[in-house]
């Protein structure tokens, strides 16, 4: 576990089509990777099995889960029991704002051929399961400075040296 | 190589192993071109921990991309940095990252608040110097930067308000700023400026105003316009709303604001959307115990909640109604909770909840019945998972009872009759906690039973030994309570029928109860006086020291028994071997006068057998142990005469964690509650009718809309069952401290040993360390710092006793403390004027000291520094040298305050005059009042010439300036070592085998400390921190290792020691090596 409780932590957040395929998972609490196997099954199953007319909270172990459908996407977050719910969902949707953003009218493909790209967007937004308030607009330029300057030097590696 | 490292992350994440490419994940980040590290870095984000042993090969990638000019590198170095990084090199890359908060760029000043909050978070002693800098963070002129720096001020603030109630007026600004729209419109969220950022503000006031009514004045306002701001029918402005309806409610109340809140909760209550209602929920059940009419008002709401078919809301309004609880409803809430746990299946739910149930059936029982009967179901449903001290609970308030003692009788009764009844049936199964519970009560009570045969009660117990499901430790139970009746019996069939069969028992427990239970009953009158009737809470005196066994632990040492090292010690031991640095102190030792018996003869570092403090150690042990509750069960086992059989041994399990699985029958045993809800009649106006009904149940006794007046009822919700602090956990207590004194007596003699030139004070001072010695080291702690107050009163006198006690090595074998005292009057000895060369007095000029520097000029004068290791002191020579050809008047030198150190007497001194082409010199004692390894004193000296000049210097003092060594005998050395309880192991690398004594003079010499002995290849070595932190060493070559272990009171200092000695080495010992 982490070394102190800090309000408004996000424990995991995990992120799973609807046939239960894991997308993107990212941990802010320390934990063995059998562990983490674990309760993401254990999650997926919970959540897949809870008709839409619920609300988007679940009681699971001491946490909560909080989680939204985006088209055929779940994304689910771990929080404390006296955390703002509310906010995490919109957390989650910032993300997928984010996302939306960066990829353009994003879907499910984007996040499988450019995942690390995903994460590279959740750790300008997200920061040790604290969420960083930044404009919408510096978090993705960050992203895409960094992508530019990486290209160019990418193309400039490529070139031939003569 | 990148794309092969994305693949690697995505095969991770479908659950395949891929630990073999975490390696080439750091060598990308360390050598990949810019898109390659990035992808490197992330991969290490992702597959290393905290801990890792690879993160560490992290660190050098770090540092150099921290200083490279590109500033992506900088920004993927700074994030990685605010992930993951090891804790204990945070030092390497700490000040790289104090110069990026001055960054000009925001993001990369950004980052460096989160990179500092991480740090704040894993190791906040590491931070402690930069808290001014935090404060400037929270002044950036950008948003995020300010953002960022609010999470290391709610976490600040969490661990300490106080600390930070002057900043209440920034942060209330901040967020009436943000409320009021003034940041850029980029920073909004659906229309809705900063919304974390406000909810991060809304809890920091939650936690600044907070039973302080003056802080709360302040940001009534601007609670009071986040309320009115928040109209957008959105998700995210409820969010805020109920960071909002929070803060109002945790901080001093205002009435005013209170409505408004109680308003919008109604707002989210009756909210169609479930989400919101949920939230509503949870706000409610936060505010109602203040204001528990807002119940009354939500009621119909919250009974049509409690049969949501969402069992989060069922659970929340279950919880809502835990807080409302009162001797009136009691009976509905708790049928309503047991309900729905019967319906769990989930581990965590039953645990709380039956906890939660158990709690309220002890406060609020109405009746006997209902609490035996309530209790029953928490046990049967909730099986063996439930909390231990739920049945301990339970037992210890029937056995110790209430004022009443008829009402006792009673209950106990009551008891004892439904536990009969409940093992009457066959083929009954329950969760072992329940029947030990059964097996403990009928043991003691069962004679309460007038109208039962004992011999029934026994078939029953014996019945329940044969079944497969009864776990060993439960049969313990049943037999220890068998053994209870049968004492009270003469003679039992069954007994008999017990033994026998028991006495050839496969499990070797059982054989022994049998046997014991046998012998036991031959002699009823040894059996009657150890088995007394009702006698659970009575006190047994135990010898808790175990002292009858110190001869035998003498003896075992005596034939050369390795020391015990109690378990604790053990793995810190294996702990420090794994780690490899370990800047961090490491937390006070539980028990660090069981460290001193901690010696394996290998790790000893004299080779001496410190095997003569033994008797004293183990009055120490005993000592602990009765102060420690923990022991409780273990104590009573073991007495004077050694095993003290059954009884005890019952009384031990009650404290014990009990396990046990699950059955539901019990439902059938608990009290129907007044509202009967089972009746399937289908009308909706019927339906309304039961609502209704089962409103005026739930509700009753709250406030005064309740139609009644029920207003008084309410506080007449005492707690019935009230316990009685009857257990007497100091009774062993009393005779240990005189073993204490003993143990330090017995070392009087040792003080004859003491090393030569002695005065009066001195055998004083020796005792008192002596005394300290064989104590835990909080005395020695206490002793010290109950020392340095003194010495700095009267520096004269007691400097003298420290010195003497102390210190004096071979680098101040010349040193004289006679010739110089910063006494008070001394404190600036204005004198000597030479010429504009300035140099030490003839006095001074004999003690060591450094060279004279300057440090800094104007046109009419110059500052020069020396600074002075006197034996007792940091002496700063401060020399100011008139270049004028006229006099100098008035010239003031001022030092600042500074965080680690102290000037000891005035930290100003005024020159009355300079005359021209003088120098005047003043001089000032310092001391280091916080741990670090360096530090600035910073200050002015300002005079009149032609017009008012100051000049502003600052002095770098290390902590090497505070340190002496000290002279010690090899004993008083190992006496010492065992008192002390922080710990740092290190092992540095030599190159060469045989440097072993040079490496000792090169720490002798660099770091000032005193070779107390060498044997063989271990060295031991101590030097005190001024005044009077001592702190030990201990060093042992092996295999071109130089493996060092420091002791000392204080956490820090062997922190910043070994610090010290790395650097030392790097520069020297290297050097020596070769």
């Amino acid at each position: 576990g982490c070394l102190r409780q800090q309000p408004g932590k996000i424990h995991f957040i995990l992120l799973f089509s609807r046939q239960g395929k894991l997308r993107l998972q990212k941990w802010y609490t320390t934990l063995p990777e059998k562990e983490k196997k674990k309760i993401t099954r254990e999650i997926v199953q919970i959540i897949l099995a809870r008709n839409q007319k619920t609300s988007s909270f679940v009681d699971w172990k001491d946490l909560k889960l909080v989680y939204k459908r985006y088209a055929s996407l779940y994304f689910c977050c771990a929080i404390e029991d006296q955390d703002n719910e509310l906010l995490t969902l919109e957390v989650v949707h910032r993300y997928v704002e984010l996302l939306d953003r960066y990829f353009g009218n994003v879907c499910e493909l984007d996040i499988i051929f450019n995942f690390e790209k995903a994460y590279f967007i959740l750790d300008e937004f997200i920061m040790g399961g604290e969420v960083q308030e930044t404009s919408k607009k510096s978090a993705v330029k960050a992203i895409e400075d960094s992508d530019m300057l990486q290209e160019t030097v990418e193309e400039y590696m490529n070139k031939p040296a003569f | 190589m990148k794309e092969c490292m994305v693949r690697l992350i995505y095969c991770e994440m479908l659950g395949y192993e891929s630990s073999f490419g975490y390696i080439h994940a750091i060598k990308l980040a360390q050598q990949g071109n810019l898109l390659e590290k990035r992808v490197g870095y992330l991969a290490v984000s992702l597959f290393l921990h905290e801990n890792h042993e690879l993160l560490l090969l992290l660190v050098n990638t770090v540092v150099k991309d921290l200083q490279s000019t590109n500033l992506v590198e900088v920004c993927m170095a700074l994030t990685i940095v605010s992930q993951i990084f090891p804790r204990e090199m945070i030092p390497a890359v700490l000040p790289l990252i104090e110069d990026k908060l001055q960054h000009s760029k925001e993001i990369i000043r950004r980052k460096a608040v989160q990179a500092l909050y991480k740090f704040y978070l894993i190791a906040p002693n590491q931070v402690q110097h930069i808290h001014d800098k935090f404060r400037k963070a929270l002044c950036d002129r950008d948003v995020g930067v300010m953002a960022a720096s609010l999470h290391i001020y709610l976490q600040m603030v969490k661990e300490n308000s106080s600390g930070y109630k002057d900043l209440t007026g920034s942060f209330v600004t901040i967020l009436k700023q943000v409320v009021g729209g003034k940041l850029p419109i980029d920073f909004n969220y659906h229309s809705v400026p900063a919304p974390w950022l406000q909810i991060q503000l809304l809890r920091i006031l939650g936690l600044l105003g907070k039973d302080d009514p003056r802080t709360s004045e302040l940001m009534y306002d601007v609670l009071d316009e986040s309320l009115r701001r928040a109209e957008i029918n959105h998700n995210i402005t409820y969010a805020i709303l109920f960071e909002c309806v929070q803060t109002i409610y945790t901080i001093h109340p205002k009435s005013e604001l209170l409505e408004k809140a109680a308003k919008c909760i109604g707002k989210f209550v009756l909210s169609s959307k479930i989400n919101l209602k949920y939230l509503g929920l949870k706000a409610l059940t936060y505010v109602i115990q203040q204001d528990p009419n807002l119940a009354l008002q939500h009621q119909m709401t919250i009974i049509e909640c409690l049969d949501h078919p969402d069992p989060i809301i069922k659970r929340e309004t279950l919880e809502l109604l835990y807080r409302i609880t009162n001797g009136q409803n009691v009976i509905v809430i708790v049928q309503k909770m047991l309900d729905y746990l019967k319906q769990s299946k989930e581990e965590y739910t039953i645990i709380s909840l039956a906890g939660k149930i158990a709690e309220l059936a002890e406060k609020y029982a109405p009746d006997n019945e209902w609490f035996i009967q309530t209790m029953n179901a928490v046990f049967s449903v909730g099986g063996d998972v439930v909390h231990p001290d739920i049945p301990n609970n339970f037992l210890r308030l029937l056995a110790e009872g209430f004022d009443d003692g008829k009402e006792d009788e009673q209950l106990r009764l009551y008891a004892v009759q439904s536990y009969l009844a409940l093992l009457e049936e066959e083929d009954a199964f329950y969760p072992q906690k329940f029947l030990q519970v059964m097996s403990w009560v009928l043991g003691e009570y069962s004679s309460l039973v007038t109208d039962v045969d004992t011999e029934i009660i026994l078939t029953r117990l014996h019945r329940l030994l044969k079944k497969t499901f009864v776990t060993p430790e439960t049969k313990a139970w049943i037999m220890a309570a068998v053994t209870k009746i049968a004492s009270r019996t003469s003679c039992s069939k069954t007994v008999d029928k017990l033994i026998q069969e028991f006495s050839t028992s496969l499990d070797t427990c059982m054989r022994q109860y049998a046997f014991e239970l046998k012998h036991l009953c031959e002699d009823k009158v040894l059996m009657k006086s150890l088995l007394p009737f009702d006698a659970s809470c009575n006190d047994i005196v135990v010898d808790a020291s175990l002292s009858f066994l110190d001869g035998f632990v003498a003896e075992g040492l005596g034939h050369g028994a390795a020391p015990y090292k109690p378990h604790h010690q053990r793995q810190e031991e294996k702990l420090s071997q794994e780690k490899a640095l370990n800047f961090e102190p490491y937390g006070l030792s539980f028990a660090s006068s069981m460290s001193s018996s901690g010696f394996t003869g290998r790790q000893s570092p004299t080779g001496l057998s410190f095997g003569s403090d033994t008797s004293g150690n183990s009055a120490e042990t005993g000592h602990k142990e009765t102060n420690s509750l923990k022991l409780d069960g273990v104590r009573k086992l073991w007495g004077k005469e050694g095993y003290l059989p059954k009884k005890e041994n019952k009384i031990g399990k009650e404290d014990e964690p009990l396990t046990v699985p699950c059955g539901s029958l019990l439902a059938g045993h608990v009290a129907d509650p007044p509202v009967s809800q089972s009746d399937q009649v289908a009308t909706l106006s019927e339906e309304e009718k039961e609502k209704q009904q089962l409103a005026s149940t739930l509700f009753v006794g709250l406030g005064s809309n309740a139609g009644v007046s029920l207003m008084g009822k309410a506080d007449m919700a005492t707690q019935k069952f009230k316990r009685k602090s009857k257990i007497n956990e100091t009774q062993n207590t009393e005779e240990t401290p005189d073993i204490q004194n003993s143990a330090a007596l017995a070392l009087g003699p040792l003080l004859d040993t003491l090393p030569s030139n002695k005065e009066g004070h001195e055998g004083d001072e020796h005792t008192r360390l002596r005394k300290a010695s064989p104590c835990s080291s909080d005395t020695v702690e206490d002793n010290l710092a109950f020392e340095k107050p003194q010495s700095l009163k009267k520096p004269g006198l007691d400097n003298k006793l420290l010195h003497s006690s102390l210190s004096s090595s071979s680098l101040f074998a010349d040193s004289n403390i006679e010739i110089f005292h910063p006494l008070p009057s001394a404190q600036c000895e204005s004198a000597n004027k030479t010429l504009l060369a300035p140099s030490l007095p003839g006095e001074l000029a004999e003690l060591p000291h450094s060279e004279v520097v300057e440090l800094c000029q104007s046109d009419d004068l110059a500052l020069h520094l020396c600074k002075v290791w006197t034996d007792d002191s940091l002496l700063l020579a401060v020399f100011v040298s008139n270049k004028n050809t006229s006099a100098l008047n008035a010239v003031n030198l001022v030092f600042e305050k500074a965080e680690h150190f102290r000037i000891l007497e005035s930290p100003a001194y005024q020159f009355s005059v300079i005359e021209a082409q003088s120098v005047e010199h003043c001089q000032q004692c310092v001391q280091m009042d916080k741990i670090c390894t360096q530090g600035i004193l910073s200050g002015s000296i300002n005079y009149q010439s032609e017009m008012e000049t100051r000049l502003e210097f600052s002095i770098t003092l290390s902590l090497l300036d505070f340190i002496r060594p000290m002279e010690m005998t090899t004993e008083d050395f190992g006496r010492l070592w065992l008192s002390l309880s922080n710990d740092v192991k290190q092992n540095l690398k030599m190159s060469s085998q045989d440097s072993f004594s040079a490496a000792l003079n090169t720490l002798q010499q660099k770091l000032k400390l005193h070779i107390v002995d060498i044997i063989g290849n271990e060295g031991i070595l101590a030097c005190q921190l001024l005044s009077s932190v001592p702190c030990l060493l201990h060093c042992r070559i092996h295999a071109g290792m130089l493996a060092l272990w420091f002791r000392s009171p204080c956490s820090a200092l062997p922190d910043s020691l070994l610090y010290q000695c790395q650097k030392s080495q790097h520069s020297d010992l290297s050097e020596l090596a070769s």
